[in-house]
């Protein structure tokens, strides 16, 4: 925490606020039928991302995600209203509306895409971590993964790929309790994932993944030994989602007032205000005003992205290849 | 004069070249080295049929990889460097391995550069051995490049000779585009003129020949060798084959066989896929759609059967096409327009 200055506070509130909001928007719309096809949304797990992502560069440093992608877009730097176009299936979104939720993506900012395939990433980043071994950019890869992505066969291959070729790769489990509808209790076979980091010849660590500075800390150690070149790193965050798996789960799964009780009791934008304003690093009224900032971006780039036209015809046959 | 190369050769030429030629060129893949970790020598397979021997000891092991097996691992790893700036060429040692990382291949490099609005752009290279004749039975002597050929994103490269190889080679890793080289393991030692110096071949420019009027026979990989000697002792016949390399699957050029069909006015597809759903099949109703006016007789297709490959030789024989059966074919066609 004391390595952080009050702009990088500012920042990270800032980002969580943005990802939070632009969630919550993102459900209503969904309810209301303006936004169409899948959903998952990252409200709840907003500490995850940016506590990685305020270490990275957005020339060098790559990311991965999950169908869950939304979070880790905006903290690694994707612009909020080409989002929401894209959410939206808008011409001018981010993937020209061709991609959507499930495969937000931005490689101009590293930002390798949110992927429809449970287990896509960890592979793709051994890549991109190769990429910057091979030319010697400096930078890092990360893949962000679910409890679910976990248990694929990817995954563990990917894991071993790293530590084989020492790769600048890290591993990071967002262990949010279920994988669609079912517990990680009950599908992963080693009860915490940190624990299979052994397994790979690589270190390991349970992190409480509501807790922003625990994130940093752990992720800064990580991403300090893969730009050292010591290897690949895992790390698993505790943490818990808002919403169900997709936009329409009725989460019947879930304990009675699971959600109504997580968000009374554990939110980590909540904690993070606490702490920086118990320790007098920054003072309620900075961050109200940035709450009324991101507020109104995002209500903004909502308004954009229903008055947007839709892509036209011939968008259809574009993008395919390079050349064809 | 001109010197020799191998078909293998001829890709090692061409992948020792363009390494040369561009930094970003890396390679990996299982014993694409040979000897890594081991107690014995580096360099020791250079592929198990010897195609990338000798590229470790001039490229050093930052450019050229051994993986653990372990394919959706590096066949993804090299996806991503492909999007990351690196232009990899990843060896996927036998096609039948698609099953084990095809998620990499179909729903990851084929789709980034449409679902990320044109942004991405993933120039990376799957090299992967072919077809049967080598008695290695159901799990390592399928063709499937069809399979590829259907995904939007993909590129399907299929050479038939030492010159082909190199040139489509040099063309796929200077292609933008994700792409996969099919290489026929008959053909490996395959030997014929091949210039030393880099030369592309383009894609989607099917390749004519022998010149014939009176039948159309398309062919790929393997097959054309055979459709070439079937056409020889046709000739013999008075029956004249013009004879076409598609080279490219996808992107597959339908024009100049449309074309050589509107003259010929008769069609035989050689593949050595099992019948369904495959490139006889897709090019026979491409042919129906644009020259169904011009044809005289049925199209012919000369594939393989609806069988897994066979392990026995006496029934491998018999599975795979001949130059003896794209004859018969042949006569067939021209005999169903005389009668």
């Amino acid at each position: 925490m004391l390595q952080l200055n009050r702009d990088d506070l500012l920042r990270a509130y800032r980002q969580m606020k943005t990802i939070r909001e632009f969630e919550e928007r993102v459900h209503v719309e969904f309810a209301n039928g303006a936004i169409p096809g899948f959903v998952h949304l990252y409200a709840g797990e907003e500490a995850s991302a940016v506590g990685v992502c305020l270490h990275l560069r957005e020339d060098v440093d790559h990311i991965a995600s999950t169908h869950r992608g939304h979070g880790h877009c905006i903290a690694k730097g994707c612009d909020v209203d080409g989002m929401m176009l894209e959410i939206f299936g808008k011409d001018g979104g981010l993937c020209n509306g061709k991609g959507g939720s499930m495969h937000i993506a931005d490689l101009d900012k590293g930002m390798m895409g949110a992927n429809g395939i449970v287990g896509g990433g960890p592979p793709l980043i051994c890549g991109a971590a190769l990429a910057a071994k091979t030319l010697k950019t400096g930078g890092v890869a990360i893949a962000f993964v679910g409890d679910g992505g976990s248990n694929q066969g990817t995954t563990f291959e990917a894991m071993n790929l790293a530590a084989v070729w020492k790769l600048p790769a890290i591993f990071i489990f967002e262990n949010n309790g279920y994988a669609e509808a079912t517990s990680s209790k009950f599908s992963v076979s080693c009860g915490d994932i940190a624990n299979r980091a052994v397994g790979f010849g690589m270190p390991g660590k349970i992190v409480d993944g509501h807790d922003f500075f625990a994130v940093h800390e752990a992720a800064q150690e990580a991403i300090e030994r893969a730009r050292n070149g010591d290897g690949p790193s895992l790390l698993e965050f505790k943490l818990n989602r808002y919403y169900g798996h997709f936009e329409g789960d009725a989460q019947t799964y879930r304990g009675k007032d699971e959600v109504k009780k997580l968000r009374e009791s554990i939110d980590c934008i909540a904690r993070f205000r606490g702490r920086v304003t118990e320790t007098k690093l920054l003072e309620n009224k900075q961050l109200d005003a940035i709450d009324k900032e991101v507020d109104g971006h995002i209500a903004g780039a909502l308004a954009k992205a229903k008055a947007a036209a839709y892509p036209k015809p011939e968008a259809l046959f574009t993008d395919v290849y390079a050349a064809y | 004069m001109a010197r020799k190369l191998s078909f293998r050769q001829s890709i090692n030429e061409a992948l020792a070249q363009e390494m040369a030629r561009d930094p970003r060129v890396v390679i990996m893949g299982e014993d694409v080295s040979g000897g890594t970790g081991s107690p014995g020598e580096q360099d020791a397979w250079g592929g198990p049929l010897g195609v990338t021997k000798g590229l470790h000891s001039k490229f050093g092991a930052a450019r050229v990889l051994d993986t653990p097996i372990s394919e959706s691992g590096f066949i993804g790893a090299a996806v991503g460097a492909a999007a990351a700036g690196l232009r990899p060429v990843a060896e996927l040692m036998f096609v039948d391995f698609m099953g084990v990382c095809f998620d990499q291949i179909f729903n990851q490099a084929a789709k980034f550069r449409y679902m990320f609005g044109g942004k991405a752009t993933t120039p990376v290279v799957i090299r992967t051995m072919f077809g049967g004749g080598f008695r290695a039975a159901a799990q390592h002597s399928q063709c499937l490049y069809s399979i590829f050929t259907h995904i939007p994103g993909l590129k399907c490269v299929v050479p038939s000779s030492p010159y082909e190889a190199k040139g489509l080679l040099i063309q796929a890793i200077r292609d933008d585009d994700p792409v996969i080289f099919f290489e026929h393991k008959m053909l490996y030692d395959v030997e014929e003129e091949v210039p030393e110096g880099a030369y592309t071949i383009p894609f989607g420019e099917a390749n004519i020949l022998r010149d014939g009027k009176d039948v159309t026979v398309v062919a790929l990989g393997r097959m054309v060798t055979l459709a070439m000697q079937a056409a020889q002792a046709l000739a013999k016949e008075g029956i004249q084959c013009e004879v076409i390399d598609p080279r490219t699957t996808s992107p597959l050029d339908m024009d100049t066989i449309v074309e050589s069909v509107g003259n010929t006015g008769r069609l035989v597809v050689v593949d050595e896929s099992h019948p369904r759903c495959n490139m006889a099949t897709d090019i026979a109703a491409v042919v129906a759609q644009e020259a169904f006016d011009s044809l005289k007789a049925p199209v012919r297709m000369v594939t393989g059967p609806h069988t897994p490959v066979p392990f026995s030789p006496a029934l491998e024989d018999l599975y795979l096409p001949s130059a003896d059966k794209i004859a018969a074919a042949v006569r067939q066609a021209t005999r169903k327009a005389a009668a």
